[in-house]
């Protein structure tokens, strides 16, 4: 696994622009007014992204945004409950789809 | 090593072709011992029980003294935990006529001891301003900071001095908090901080306070130990390093302020004593200095200095 995810990477983010700036630029831009405060605060989305970083499972993103909640003032309790929230949905989403297993079972049992 | 971390941020200030230099002093704080009642893991001073260092009453009176032959617009008295140091009572007395704010710091579980009731009624009698630290409103990063048990002592005192008027609009008593970084990363924006702890302390415990301070960690003390023994210590540098704003420095507290420490040596900072770098670079007794330090002399640096101009500053 550390073959593939190194730590020291995440520092190295911007190289994505080599072969491909304007790209990567457009994406960089962008990620940053998402971030920036507006009608979410900067702590609340940070919140948002740690449960996302979790859902997508990217070391990377978990890495960052534990940071990042930490530095805009979230504390354990919250950054675990958001943690859930992604849980839930996760699970949920899992568990909403047993209906159909049911209705597909049940077409076809007596 | 020291040279060498020294060297870094003077080397820092040289690049940027910045001095760090006295304005007009202001502000005088006194650091009355490092004995305390928890051993915080922040603690830049390793402050804690069975600390022997604590001002006399004669060093006290030289306090006095001095704020007498100097006008101090903020007398800032720290520790350790300043409520366990004998005759603390008159060195409150003697200082507060000499200056429109008086500052106590507060750790909140030395002054909900029993016997602390008179204090708390002189503090009341003398407004003076109350600086309690509280780093956390969740109560494992709390414990992890400040020790197991410290949370419900902590609350019950806040909901005391409330009553009593502290941190409560218009009664003349102000209540401020101070938070440190429950761990090797950087301090959240005060603004947006503040809102958030005036919220959550409002909701959980209907607790209520003035202002939320915001300092960064300080890589010196039992904070030093820990960041070396668990691996943070060169990527928490390497941050605090990356962050210098060169627009901190205009306000930075070193240039308005001379710390006095426990024995009445004299200092920059509360941080330059416990990186034990004096003032003007030898050490000066309160007894010897008869002014305030001269505008425009050199601000003695060290490498924590990063830690006062990461971001948007420590002043």
């Amino acid at each position: 696994m550390s073959d593939y995810y190194e730590h020291d990477d995440l520092k190295k983010f911007a190289e994505i622009g080599k072969d491909a700036p304007e790209l990567a630029q457009k994406f960089f831009d962008y990620y940053g007014a998402v971030f920036a405060e507006g009608e979410l605060s900067a702590r609340e989305k940070a919140l948002i992204a740690l449960a996302v970083a979790h859902t997508v499972q990217c070391p990377y993103c978990i890495d960052a945004y534990t940071t990042s909640c930490l530095e805009k003032g979230s504390n354990l309790g919250e950054m675990t409950e958001a943690v859930h929230v992604a849980n839930a949905i996760r699970g949920g989403a899992s568990l909403v789809h047993g209906i159909q297993m049911r209705k597909l079972a049940e077409k076809v049992s007596l | 090593m020291k040279d060498t971390l020294h060297n870094r941020f003077e080397q820092r200030l040289a690049k940027e072709e910045i001095s760090l230099l006295r304005a007009t002093t202001q502000i005088l704080q006194v650091n009355t011992g490092l004995l305390c009642d928890l051993k915080c893991r922040h603690c830049h001073l390793s402050a804690g029980p069975g600390r022997q260092e604590i001002m006399s009453q004669a060093t006290m009176q030289q306090m006095i003294d001095y704020a007498t032959r100097n006008r101090f617009t903020t007398i800032d008295i720290t520790g350790g935990a300043p409520e366990l140091i004998p005759h603390l009572d008159q060195l409150l007395t003697g200082l507060a006529p000499l200056t429109s704010h008086l500052i106590l710091r507060t750790n909140l579980t030395a002054l909900s001891q029993p016997d602390k009731k008179p204090l708390l009624d002189l503090l009341v009698k003398l407004k003076v301003i109350l600086v309690a630290s509280f780093p956390s409103t969740n109560e494992g990063q709390l414990a992890a900071q400040r020790g197991e048990g410290v949370m419900d002592p902590s609350l019950k005192m806040l909901k005391q001095l409330n009553k009593l008027g502290y941190g409560i609009e218009n009664s003349g008593l102000e209540l401020n908090l101070a938070a440190n970084p429950s761990g090797a990363f950087m301090p959240t924006a005060q603004e947006a901080a503040e809102r958030k702890f005036k919220r959550d302390l409002a909701r959980k415990w209907d607790l209520h306070f003035n202002n939320l301070f915001i300092f960064a960690n300080m890589p010196l003390g039992r904070f030093a130990d820990w960041l070396h023994q668990t691996g943070n210590f060169t990527s928490y540098m390497e941050k605090l390093q990356a962050g210098f704003n060169p627009c901190t420095l205009d306000g930075l507290m070193c240039r308005t302020l001379v710390s006095v420490a426990w024995d009445g040596f004299v200092y920059d900072c509360d941080f330059n004593q416990a990186a034990n770098i004096p003032l003007g670079g030898k050490p000066v007794h309160i007894s010897e200095l008869e002014g305030l330090p001269e505008r425009g002399t050199a601000i003695a640096v060290g490498e924590h200095c990063f830690a006062c101009t990461a971001g948007s500053g420590f002043t």
